[in-house]
């Protein structure tokens, strides 16, 4: 989540509007497997190289082989280092060999970026291995997160790839003396077609290495139309070991010498023990000893919670000997959380007028004038990511220098915050990145990874530290609790004039700066200021909240409860107006234009992306509303007791659409005969993996909706595993799901959070029409009941 | 205590606590990582294995009750159905981050080997124990009936 570069600076930023540099870093051994005679191709992210100016030497391995001449001019282009992000090599056999900087969690990051770069090289995707890189600011951006591999770095991986392409056409029309323009090339071979000769990219790599490396600009992108890859359903780089059981998982680590861990993280946050008897966990079997961690100070950042580990030689016996623990508990300052009560006065913060964050005309005067008021709030508790993988890291220690094996989407993140722990340079901690068992914003936090290193120093020996599902469950980063409060004025006709939308919750800020209390313009902008609807008065009002677990980001963040309440509303002033949900959702978001939310006052990120190139397009929006009203064929006859819901949406610059039907029996039993969702995202470069992510984008929605809360009683959290915290099954999940990726040429947006926000409200709008219940609280069924409360719904 | 297991075919024997549940008998003893951990209270299924056949939650299955028991995971998993699986899997790119797959095949060969033509009903009743959080659902329920139609 792009959070974390504005919120805490552990990873260095990266200018993406600087220039990206490619280097030829051939016979410099930046790669394990490119043997002599590769070709080495490297793509420096020249905004990150400056900000790399004041840091530590770089890598040793790297700085001692960079030819400082050849780099030093290179340097004063970019103003700074020039060692690369990005890894492209071809062997002599022709193997073409990917460095992958970002983290595979199941997004088909090797598959999607591999596409890119070996479109544009002209390359054979059949014939691509993938190395994943380590955590190293050298990469540039690595913080897998934020739905950004793509859509920040689509031109970039298209250059490293051309830019290869044209040394490898300049080495043999060298080789045959000829004019390169008069070569192509294809599948891996240039080809001079006059004289009928080819030659494949392996037999060229030697050469190429000594072909000049092109400017940019020098560099002949391909045309849309000649794209081979790009676009297409390129089958899955990691599905053929994961069907076998192969691949090696965080918690797959399997290193000699190696102990496990299983630590007893303190109840409360920011509590410690009082007591500790360690007796009967040193008398199970299996249990080597035990190891008090550091009590966490405030701010919690990504610091390890603290708590007391035990050591054993198998992952099952520290549990056993976790059990036999024996604690005390002090109360710390978070003793009194009861999520409840602070749900309550969420609600009630939500009720009194608050910071002005966006204001457009008169809304109070409009609402005075207004022919019908609506009223409306909503709540949405707190949510675990629980990835099926839980949080596990390994370390070993090799004299001062540590080496850390973890599935972490923030590998950079990873690195400095286990140097700054452990007071060690961040050149000395090497981060090896693992395949991550789906990540959701839980594994952009590297608390574990600390806790390994910390662990596998102490007892001197390597060390692999397993969160079990309770773990992950009552001590994670959970996404924030929230209340929100609308108010919305029709005219005589039914047409909306004036909407007040209040949203208060813990801000993600505080777990980086204690005490916190306002909400961000990076999380206001997650589907609140930046609200296109065409309303005259339109305001928007935070209040005030305190943070009493550590919060973060879940997948889509902010717009999962933003586009539930504003979602939710525009449907409730459609049922006031006496109209069809879909034609006043339409209505609502205007005729097509580009919204500017600075115009009303918000401050407005955007993203990171400049709205000149991403803007607010509500014509892409209502295209998309409509695509899904199509699919479903939405205003048809439906059998009693179903119902219909739409809701629309824009997150990480990609629109989505969503139609969920229900069928709802008189005792509330529920069912989800279909689902429909649309998606522009721009350019999109593996469609069979974008719908793949809307499939399980709009699943993990409907999930949480239905059956997700995390509740917390005396500061500790209340569920513990998958039977107190429930996500959906197969019996639960929709029997009919038809998927649309709109086509467009706009730059690429974002795939894996965006199918999310829209599924909460498409749920709850479609239970509404069902049977005239309005859920306006998540979760809609709960963990404990397997119906609907009818009766406690409020009525419309 | 020493025990002997047959897994995949092959005896292995192990020096584990008495109780360990198989599952950190595989991953832990004998670097079978295949079968995953999710839950350790079998409600999620990642740990999918099958023991004589019947598909088995390894991480609440003491590993000193399966003597003479033929144990199969994810990495022994052959056979017409496992093969056929495998292609409808690999078809339609059922795995996203892949973590819970090993125990959805594993369950899914179980109800293919009994029931070669599964309805959405067997699927619903066979399948609702495995967990996955990327919720590949939809696919998993394709490529149950597309492996059907390659045995």
């Amino acid at each position: 989540m792009f959070m974390l570069e504005t919120i805490n600076s552990t990873a260095k930023p990266v200018s993406r509007a600087a220039p990206p540099v490619l280097v030829n870093l051939s016979r410099r051994g930046f790669l394990s497997t490119a043997s002599a005679g590769s070709v080495v191709l490297g793509l420096s992210l020249a905004g990150c190289a400056r900000e790399e100016e004041a840091a530590p030497e770089p890598e040793k391995s790297a700085a001692e082989e960079i030819d400082t001449d050849e780099l030093g001019q290179e340097a004063d282009i970019m103003g700074g280092d020039a060692t690369p992000s990005l890894f492209l090599a071809i062997a002599p056999n022709g193997r073409i060999t990917m460095t992958c900087h970002r983290s595979e969690m199941g997004q088909q990051v090797w598959t999607s970026i591999a596409q890119v770069i070996v479109d544009e090289l002209d390359g054979d995707l059949d014939n691509v291995d993938i190395e994943q890189a380590i955590g190293h600011p050298r990469y540039g951006d690595q913080n897998t997160d934020g739905s950004t591999s793509i859509r920040n770095q689509f031109y970039r991986y298209r250059l490293v790839g051309g830019g290869m392409r044209t040394m490898l056409v300049g080495a043999a029309a060298a080789e045959w003396d000829v004019d390169p323009a008069t070569c192509r090339a294809e599948l891996g071979e240039v080809i001079h077609d006059e004289s009928g000769r080819r030659l494949g990219y392996g037999d060229l790599a030697e050469a190429a290495a000594e072909q000049p490396v092109p400017a940019i600009e020098d560099i002949k992108l391909k045309e849309r139309s000649e794209w081979r890859y790009i676009g297409t359903e390129a089958p899955s780089r990691t599905t053929p070991k994961v069907i076998r059981g192969e691949g090696t998982f965080g918690i797959d680590v399997n290193l000699p010498d190696m102990v496990y861990a299983v630590i007893a993280h303190p109840p409360q946050l920011f509590s410690k023990p009082s007591r500790v008897d360690d007796t009967g966990a040193l008398q199970t079997p299996g249990v080597l000893r035990t190891v008090r961690l550091p009590t966490l100070e405030p701010p919690a950042m990504f610091k390890p919670l603290g708590g007391v580990a035990v050591i054993a030689r198998d992952t099952w016996s520290a549990i056993q000997g976790r059990f036999a623990l024996d604690i005390d508990w002090e109360d710390g300052e978070n003793a009194d959380y009861n999520s409840d009560a602070f749900g309550e006065a969420l609600q009630e913060t939500a009720r009194a007028p608050g910071k002005e964050q966006s204001n457009k005309g008169d809304v109070a005067a409009a609402l005075e004038n207004a022919a019908q008021r609506i009223t409306a709030e909503y709540y949405a508790p707190h949510l675990s990511q629980s990835p099926m993988e839980p949080p596990s890291a390994t370390a070993r220690w090799t004299g001062d220098k540590v080496e850390c094996w973890a599935c972490t989407q923030h590998p950079q993140a990873a690195r400095s915050t286990v140097a700054a722990v452990c007071g060690v340079p961040e050149d000395d901690v090497t981060i090896n990145v693992t395949w991550l068992g789906g990540g959701f914003g839980r594994k952009s936090k590297p608390d574990f990874i600390v806790e390994a290193a910390l662990l596998a120093r102490e007892i001197g020996q390597p060390v692999k530290v397993t969160w079990t599902r309770e773990d992950d469950i009552q001590h994670g980063y959970f996404h924030s609790v929230s209340a929100q409060y609308f108010e919305g004025g029709l005219d005589a006709d039914g047409k909306c004039m004036a909407m007040l939308h209040r949203t208060v919750f813990p801000t993600i800020s505080a777990t980086f700066e204690h005490g916190v209390t306002t909400p961000s313009a990076g999380e206001l902008h997650l589907g609140a200021s930046d609200n296109p609807f065409d309303v005259p008065n339109m305001r928007l009002e935070t209040g005030e909240s305190s943070a009493h677990l550590r919060i973060g980001w879940l997948r889509a963040v902010c717009n999962v409860f933003h586009a539930f309440g504003v979602q939710s509303f525009a449907d409730e002033l459609a049922h006031a107006a006496g109209r069809d949900p879909r034609d006043y959702l339409l209505e609502l978001i205007g005729a097509p234009r580009m919204f500017d939310p600075t115009e009303n006052g918000a401050e407005y990120p955007n993203y990171g992306r400049s709205l000149e190139e991403y803007p607010i397009d509500t014509g892409r929006l209502a295209d998309t509303l409509r695509t899904a009203a199509e699919m479903a064929n939405w205003g048809r006859a439906l059998p009693e007791g179903h119902g219909l819901g739409i809701a629309a949406h824009r997150s990480f610059l990609t629109y989505v659409a969503t139609v969920v039907e229900v069928a709802v029996d008189a005792d509330g039993g529920l069912t989800i005969p279909g689902v429909w969702a649309a998606m522009d995202a721009g350019t999109v470069v593996n469609t069979r993996h974008t719908a793949a992510q809307i499939e399980g984008g709009v699943l993990y929605g409907l999930s949480n909706a239905l059956y997700g809360a995390i509740t917390a009683e005396n500061g500790a959290v209340v569920q513990s595993n998958f039977p107190t915290w429930r996500l959906m099954r197969m019996n639960e999940a929709p029997r009919v799901m038809e998927t649309r990726i709109i086509e467009s040429d706009a730059p690429p947006g974002g795939v894996g959070e965006p199918p999310t926000p829209p599924a909460a409200p498409a749920l709850a709008n479609a239970i509404f029409a069902a049977t005239g219940k309005r859920f306006r609280r998540l979760p809609i069924i709960g963990a404990n009941s397997d119906r609907l409360d009818l009766s406690d719904a409020q009525d419309a | 205590m020493a025990v002997t297991l047959n897994i995949n075919g092959e005896d292995k024997t192990v020096d584990a606590g008495e109780g360990t549940p198989l599952l950190w008998v595989l991953r832990d003893h004998l670097n079978m990582t295949g079968s995953k951990f999710g839950c350790g209270v079998a409600q999620c299924g990642a740990c999918t294995v099958h023991v004589d056949g019947t598909p088995t939650r390894a991480c609440v299955t003491p590993h000193d009750l399966l003597e003479g028991r033929k144990i199969t995971t994810i990495e022994g998993a052959n056979g017409r159905v496992a093969d056929a699986l495998r292609a409808a899997w690999e078809a339609i790119d059922v795995p996203q981050c892949g973590y819970c797959q090993a125990g959805q095949m594993m369950a899914a060969v179980a109800l293919l080997e009994t029931t070669p033509n599964p309805s959405d009903q067997d699927i619903d009743d066979a399948m609702s124990g495995n967990l996955c959080r990327c919720a590949t659902y939809m696919r998993i329920r394709a490529a149950i009936k597309d492996a059907a139609t390659r045995i």
